[in-house]
């Protein structure tokens, strides 16, 4: 059931007002006078009811990427980073990510999945409607990729987590320099010209890339692609930390990353099997390709440790795990468990030799290997989704489209991405920089973020 | 009497102060250092970036003994120190000009 509110004000932020004030009166059932505006029911459809069990698992799959974020990713990059920039490293992941939430309701959710779509040019990039949520109620639906619906505000919640944590990723590159406030300016930013485009470009029905019939189950593209390459951009235009790489900079504990690491693989499987829209069959074969496919890539990352005359180590093993579920979050659902486990390892092979041999050649200074590891990884995953769903090589595809076809679809959509968010990036970046400048002083990026910028320090 | 300094090998402790006290070594100083000689330092890798730490963790033992017991007790540190490889250490032994127990204000052998 669609519902739509007339709006006396017609002012966005009166829209939003409209919105919430108008659920607040549905779910109390109560009506006050005060409130102008009346939500009316003008179209009455015969629509699918949301399957309770498919809401319930989307709900749990949603809470399970925000684990992803907080504690999983904070704690990820915090370890890597050094002990005095552990708080800021932290703080960054989480407020950017709460800052994405807010900007998701407000015109996230409208420029990516809006009702409206322009069939035109314009359409391939953005939609419209729904700003500020106004034309969603409890009852209205989303669409699955079956017969099946499920509640749009938890379709909302869900998408709303990806943009966040896709937010986040990005600051792993710029960490332990760049201040809190151009973080701030640079998120808003960013979100709105690259974040939410290549969203709707890749998963909504009228989006360039979705046209294309490229393959991105869970945000390979989206998602890791567009993290990495925004995060390479930015790590460039902000400059290297000082002291890189001539100053010792490992990272201040281990412990802390496998922990992030270890929530990070659980609430993986929110965003791969979630991607499903349902509890069903192919929301287990991307359960069981989130779990091999990751354990293939954490034992390769080891043994490229190994090969190369190194020990295995601690950060390879949660490295490797990375990589691997990088590599498989556009395969998720699109291959079979044997296809994801290669692409796992090759994934996990690929970031290593970009991570540990061709990144110190380059001399840019990604300070958590954002790029190296969800950049490459995300490229060798979306690339290689066009081999492994062939059923050739046990995959779901049908085979209608050839391996070569499919290749050159993933490649474009790749190539697409690499540009758009590059593009985006430079653009947020500079206007960070102008806004707020980018950088902190070189005395607090020598005495630590934690207290130049938050006045804290993490160990007392 | 003489002040020994011994720089061993942190495993090696234990069974080094079991040695000594069976000798008749009542008391020594024990600390944590860092420093380096001929095994030079160990190399630490994360994710392909290497630093390697010029100085290595080691224990260094104070004792203040007789000067019957001295050499004795060198002989001890070397032998159950020891693991035929670079970086076991060293033992520097010095004269002592007097020792005096805080508690009773002896002096001399007494005091040790």
């Amino acid at each position: 059931m669609i519902r739509k509110f007339i709006c006396g004000a017609g002012a966005l932020g009166a829209s939003m007002f409209a919105a919430t004030t108008a659920f607040a009166q549905e779910a109390a059932e109560t009506v006050t006078e005060a409130v102008a505006e009346v939500a009316a029911p003008v179209a009455e459809v015969a629509a699918a009811v949301p399957n309770p069990g498919n809401n319930a698992w989307m709900m749990t799959a949603t809470i399970l990427v925000l684990m992803m974020i907080l504690p999983g990713l904070a704690l990820f990059y915090g370890g890597l980073s050094r002990s005095k920039n552990m708080l800021s490293t932290m703080t960054q992941v989480g407020a950017a990510a709460a800052l994405a939430m807010l900007i998701w309701v407000m015109w996230g959710y409208s420029m990516a999945f809006g009702p409206n779509t322009s069939e035109g040019f314009i359409g391939n990039f953005v939609s419209s409607g729904a700003l500020f949520l106004s034309s969603v109620t409890p009852d209205s639906t989303a669409a699955t990729f079956s017969d099946e619906v499920i509640s749009e505000y938890v379709f909302i919640s869900f998408q709303m987590t990806f943009a966040a944590i896709t937010a986040a990723l990005v600051l792993g590159a710029t960490v332990e320099r760049m201040k809190f406030s151009a973080v701030m300016v640079f998120t808003a930013i960013w979100l709105t010209i690259v974040y939410f485009p290549i969203a709707h470009m890749v998963w909504a029905g009228g989006g360039l890339l979705f046209k294309l019939g490229a393959l991105d189950f869970a945000g390979g593209t989206v998602v890791h692609i567009n993290a990495g390459v925004s995060a390479l951009v930015a790590a460039i235009m902000l400059g290297k930390r000082k002291g890189y790489p001539s100053e010792p900079m490992p990272p201040h504990s281990l412990t802390l990353t496998m922990v992030g690491t270890g929530l990070l693989w659980v609430g993986w499987f929110g965003f791969n099997a979630g991607s499903e829209l349902e509890a069903d069959g192919f929301a287990g074969l991307a359960m069981i390709n989130t779990f091999v496919a990751t354990a293939g890539a954490a034992l390769a990352w080891m043994a490229m440790e190994k090969l190369s005359g190194h020990k295995g180590s601690a950060l390879g093993y949660c490295s490797g795990i990375i990589a691997g579920l990088v590599a498989v979050t556009p395969a998720a659902g699109n291959s079979g468990p044997f296809g994801a486990i290669v692409l796992g390892v090759v994934a996990s092979m690929v970031c290593y030799f970009m991570v540990a041999k061709l990144k110190p050649k380059f001399g840019y200074d990604d300070s958590l290997d954002a790029f190296g590891i969800h950049g490459v990884g995300g490229i060798v995953g979306a690339i290689g989704t066009g081999v492994v769903y062939q059923p050739l090589f046990g995959g779901p595809g049908d085979g209608s489209v050839g391996t070569a076809a499919q290749v050159w679809i993933q490649i474009q959509a790749v190539g697409v991405s690499i540009v758009w968010a590059a593009v985006g990036t430079a653009i947020a970046i500079t206007i960070a920089k102008l806004v707020t400048g980018l950088r902190v002083s070189a005395e607090v990026e020598h005495d630590g973020l934690d207290i130049g910028e938050h006045g804290e320090r993490a160990y007392n | 009497m003489k002040f020994i300094i011994a720089i061993i090998k942190p495993f090696k402790l234990d069974e080094v102060r079991e040695a000594l006290g069976a000798v008749g070594i009542a008391g020594m100083t024990v600390s944590e250092v860092k420093g380096f000689g001929r095994q030079k330092g160990q190399t630490e890798i994360y994710r392909g970036a290497e630093y390697s730490t010029n100085m290595l963790p080691k224990v260094k033992l104070e004792i203040a003994t007789s000067d019957e017991l001295a050499a004795q007790v060198v002989e001890t540190i070397q032998q159950t120190g020891g693991t035929d490889s670079i970086g076991d250490g060293k033992i520097f032994v010095f004269d002592l000009a007097s020792a005096t127990r805080i508690r009773t204000g002896e002096t001399g052998d007494t005091a040790l």
